[in-house]
């Protein structure tokens, strides 16, 4: 048989039609099998695959950046009267020097509250003199980065330029990271109230994480100190802390554990916090409240400043019963330099 | 053959202008300035294609009987055209720059023969005089309803509010993949490239538009027509082009076409971008002529040239100006006067304004507002939380694409003015964020700009309704002292107890409209505290306090 059957014996006939050979015939059920194959095997593999999606499993991530306490040493410290570079020196030397808190090779995390689009004059976010001081002070001490970061809460670009922090950070060589939304990551913060949250990166990544606040008045608690400016590590709907604003801070402060706290009260906002604005509210107070002990700090700084104690701020009673610190800062014994 | 290489020296003038013109359209968005903590401004000169543009410069003068800041600009187009005619469109808009490119993709529907009739010129090109003449007119009623079709306007609407947040989405979808890979070549080959793009189009976050899709279909649309008719939006449409084209009536360069040694082989006509009719035995329809120089550069005779001041005989055998007629002209007028009186006779601007119509920070009381704004969107792609978007039908079917703030995508941020900066028009005048007056410098004597005032919807806000603590209004409240105060209340929740908490009221006398609040309420879908625009300081009868400090 030839392939070409039915050749024209006469002109114009119709045209010959092709006929298709047996080894032809044989190719083409063979890839039209391996297609039907291909997809019968395809989907039966995608349909095992068929699960209800389930939300991104929360990692652990909790670390200790705490250090060995030092009997000798003071865990709460109380610099006054000086300007913002000398009152964190005298802090970090009251302390035992800023190498008893990084070590060579430390990625060194600075945490300042960088929330607010305000001037430093506004006092709604840390100093900058103060965070440039420790970044100085980090490199001196042998850091390999260091990194100043914040998850703002008005446009971050704003926050980061108007609170003078990115200049005065950059001009002392560190890394200022801003809040990209792609840099967020789900983890189990193992709290009362805070399960699954979404945790800015770079505090998950550092060997020793320094909590730079500033101290200022907040309608809900009183007042906003250390613990809650771990607000600004998360990410996600955070404006429902709110509705338990001391668990969850309590939260927080179990989830976070800093090497050291430096609290600036350079300048203090007393009213309108914590986003402030009117130069009125804000009162030159030229100090420093640094320390180990996160929940004395907080207890020193709201009875200083807005007459606190520890019974108005559940929050500090809850961390002082998890061990986190206690509130009798006086029985610490507050090491206080008078800089002036 | 002299003037072959025209065609080459355009082709490097488009793209140098059009590379302009994107990257200014990029870069209108917030830029941090190193070493200062002074008050952020827009870098560069982003307004600038908007400056030279003729269109908006008269239609703002018919419309205002002014002129705004940098529009004395456009006479660096204007007068040149007035001379050298529309030299504007072949070889420097950036809008015809892209249809000039669609329109040279190979094309099953604009080959050979088909090419060369349809870029014959057509009776239906003169519909652009008619939008301008109807545009001009509405103008001068009080209506930039022009903006909608002037090119700078359809470009920065289109590629700023759709194509530019699309394509950002776009990287995103295909990069992250990469930079989650756990091969450590594709990693930081997709970080490096994204760390690229971050730097050169993308912004810090994803933004969304209302209508993205719309705009973004017309404005892919329009360019595709161009795979048809080459330059199809030009031609019958941009009254941009139309002004210019009725100013080069006058211009002293033309196109000297040497009958004798035409022999109409037609690839002039291949090449015409106006659809002018360059070759030979037709009239030369000067108006319509982009001066592109295909014509000149494709002749293979050197049949054509262009020349200066060039004998009476041959003006006479050409056609100079819009070939519009005593008709088409009235048509125009016609629409143009009827369209005004129709949009404001309207719900929308008197009345009946809509409560969630907040306008942005300086922009002027509405019926100002909307003889100045041309929808370009400048405002919409500069503000840094994306809350500015454009209308549908919030400001009537007149204020179609006018900004409006949405304050459940993002709040005004205190002391940010960037819109009001970049816009070209005044429609948002400029201010400073001393003259906002919001943070800086509170206490002073000062009026604050106010965009409309907060209110509570107590059935639905937690203190108020359900016995939770929450005031993250109050927190936010930008104002100092915050227009959002607490009251200390004993409620009694759902297990009988009586619990002590705080409840949100508004200061109408300290509320700026922000919307700070609105924003950072937990309630997403339908927040317990909205803001609506009585008490927009823009407007003094859409107020609510007899005596206002």
């Amino acid at each position: 048989m030839d392939g070409e059957a039915g050749t024209a014996s006469e002109k114009n006939t119709k045209p010959p039609v092709p006929h298709m050979t047996r080894r032809d015939a044989m190719l083409q059920l063979l890839r039209l099998g391996g297609v039907a194959a291909g997809a019968a095997g395809a989907g039966v593999w995608l349909s095992e695959h068929s699960l209800r999606p389930v939300p991104a499993q929360a990692e652990q991530a909790r670390r200790d950046h705490r250090i060995a306490a030092d009997a000798k040493l003071p865990q709460i410290t109380v610099v006054q009267g000086g300007e913002p570079r000398a009152l964190v020196q005298q802090a970090l030397e009251n302390l035992g020097g800023i190498r008893r808190f990084v070590s060579r090779q430390d990625v060194v995390v600075l945490k300042p509250n960088i929330a607010w689009d305000r001037t430093p004059e506004q006092a709604a976010n840390t100093n900058p003199e103060v965070v440039a001081e420790v970044v100085r002070q980090c490199w001196q001490a042998g850091a390999k980065r260091v990194i100043v970061t914040d998850v703002s809460c008005n446009e971050p670009r704003r926050c980061f330029q108007r609170s003078g922090i990115q200049a005065a950070a950059r001009a002392e060589g560190a890394e200022v990271i801003l809040p990209d939304p792609e840099l967020f990551r789900e983890v189990d913060m193992g709290g009362v109230v805070l399960k699954s949250w979404p945790i800015f990166k770079p505090f998950l990544e550092a060997d020793k994480i320094f909590n730079l606040p500033i101290a200022k008045h907040h309608g809900l608690v009183g007042a906003t100190l250390g613990m809650k400016n771990w607000y600004g590590i998360l990410g996600g709907e955070r404006n429902r802390l709110h509705q338990q604003i001391h668990q969850s801070l309590a939260d927080l402060a179990s989830f976070m554990l800093p090497t050291v706290t430096l609290m600036d009260c350079y300048r203090v906002l007393l009213r309108n916090g914590p986003t402030g604005g009117n130069l009125e509210d804000v009162t030159l107070k030229k100090t420093m409240v640094a320390g180990t002990d996160p929940v004395a700090i907080d207890a020193y700084v709201a009875k200083a400043y807005w007459d606190l104690d520890p019974e108005r701020l559940p929050y500090l009673q809850m961390a002082a019963a998890r061990g986190l610190g206690t509130v009798d800062f006086a029985a610490l014994g507050v090491k206080t330099s008078q800089l002036e | 053959m002299a003037g072959s290489r025209l065609p080459q020296w355009r082709r490097i003038s488009q793209i140098l202008f059009l590379v302009l013109f994107l990257a200014l359209l990029v870069s209108t968005s917030l830029h941090s300035m190193i070493g200062t903590t002074s008050d952020i401004h827009v870098r560069g000169p982003v307004r600038l294609f908007f400056e030279w543009d003729p269109l908006v410069a008269l239609t703002n003068a018919l419309a205002t009987r002014a002129l705004y800041r940098g529009l004395l600009w456009s006479l660096v187009i204007l007068l040149p055209t007035l001379f050298l005619g529309r030299f504007f469109c072949g070889w420097i808009c950036p809008m015809g720059t892209l249809q000039h490119f669609v329109g040279n993709m190979p094309s099953e529907a604009k080959r050979g023969k088909q090419r060369i009739e349809a870029n014959r010129y057509k009776r239906w090109q003169t519909i652009k005089y008619v939008v301008l003449i109807a545009g001009l007119v509405a103008a001068f009623f009080g209506s930039m309803a022009i903006g909608w079709l002037d090119p700078f306007s359809l470009l920065v609407r289109s590629i700023g509010l759709a194509i530019l947040p699309a394509l950002n989405f776009a990287v995103h979808a295909v990069l992250t993949p990469l930079e989650n890979s756990h091969i450590a070549a594709i990693k930081a080959t997709g970080g490096t490239i994204h760390a690229l793009l971050q730097f050169l189009v993308l912004d810090l976050a994803q933004a969304h538009f209302a209508q993205g899709l719309v705009l973004g279909i017309l404005f892919v649309a329009i360019l595709a027509a161009s795979l048809r008719i080459t330059r199809l939006w030009c031609r019958s449409i941009c009254p941009l082009g139309a002004l210019l084209g009725a100013v080069s009536r006058w211009s002293v360069l033309g196109l000297h076409k040497d009958a004798e040694s035409c022999d109409k082989c037609n690839r002039c006509l291949l090449h015409c971008q106006g659809g002018d009719d360059p070759i030979g035995g037709a009239p030369w329809r000067k108006a319509e002529c982009l001066m592109c120089m295909n014509c000149v550069g494709s002749c293979p005779h050197g049949s054509l040239e262009f020349r200066f001041f060039r004998p009476v005989i041959e003006k006479n055998k050409e056609v100079a100006s819009p070939d519009l007629g005593r008709r088409r002209t009235l048509t125009g007028l016609a629409a143009g006067a009827v369209v005004v009186p129709l949009m404001r006779a309207n719900t929308g601007m008197g009345k009946s304004r809509n409560e969630k119509l907040l306008r942005p920070p300086g922009a002027l009381d509405e019926p100002d507002f909307l003889s100045r704004c041309i929808r370009c969107g400048e405002c919409m792609k500069v503000c840094p939380n994306n809350s500015l978007q454009p209308t549908l039908g919030q400001a009537g079917l007149e204020g179609l694409w006018t900004p409006t703030l949405v304050p459940r995508i993002g709040y005004c941020e205190p002391s940010c003015v960037l819109c009001s900066e970049v816009c070209p028009t005044g429609a948002i005048w400029q201010i400073t964020p001393k003259e906002k007056g919001w943070v800086v410098d509170v206490g002073q004597q000062n009026q604050p700009i106010r965009l409309g005032t907060a209110f509570y919807d107590r059935g639905r806000c937690l203190p108020w309704a359900m016995a939770i603590d929450c005031i993250v209004c109050e927190e936010w409240c930008p104002v100092s002292p915050k227009a959002i105060y607490v009251e200390e209340a004993q409620v009694i929740d759902s297990a009988g107890n009586t619990k002590t908490l705080k409840q949100p009221r508004v200061d109408p006398s300290r509320c700026v409209g922000c919307g700070a609040c609105e924003y950072a309420c937990p309630l997403q879908d339908h927040p317990a505290v909205y803001v609506t625009s009585i008490g927009e300081s823009r407007s003094p009868s859409s107020q609510i306090l007899l005596n206002r400090k």
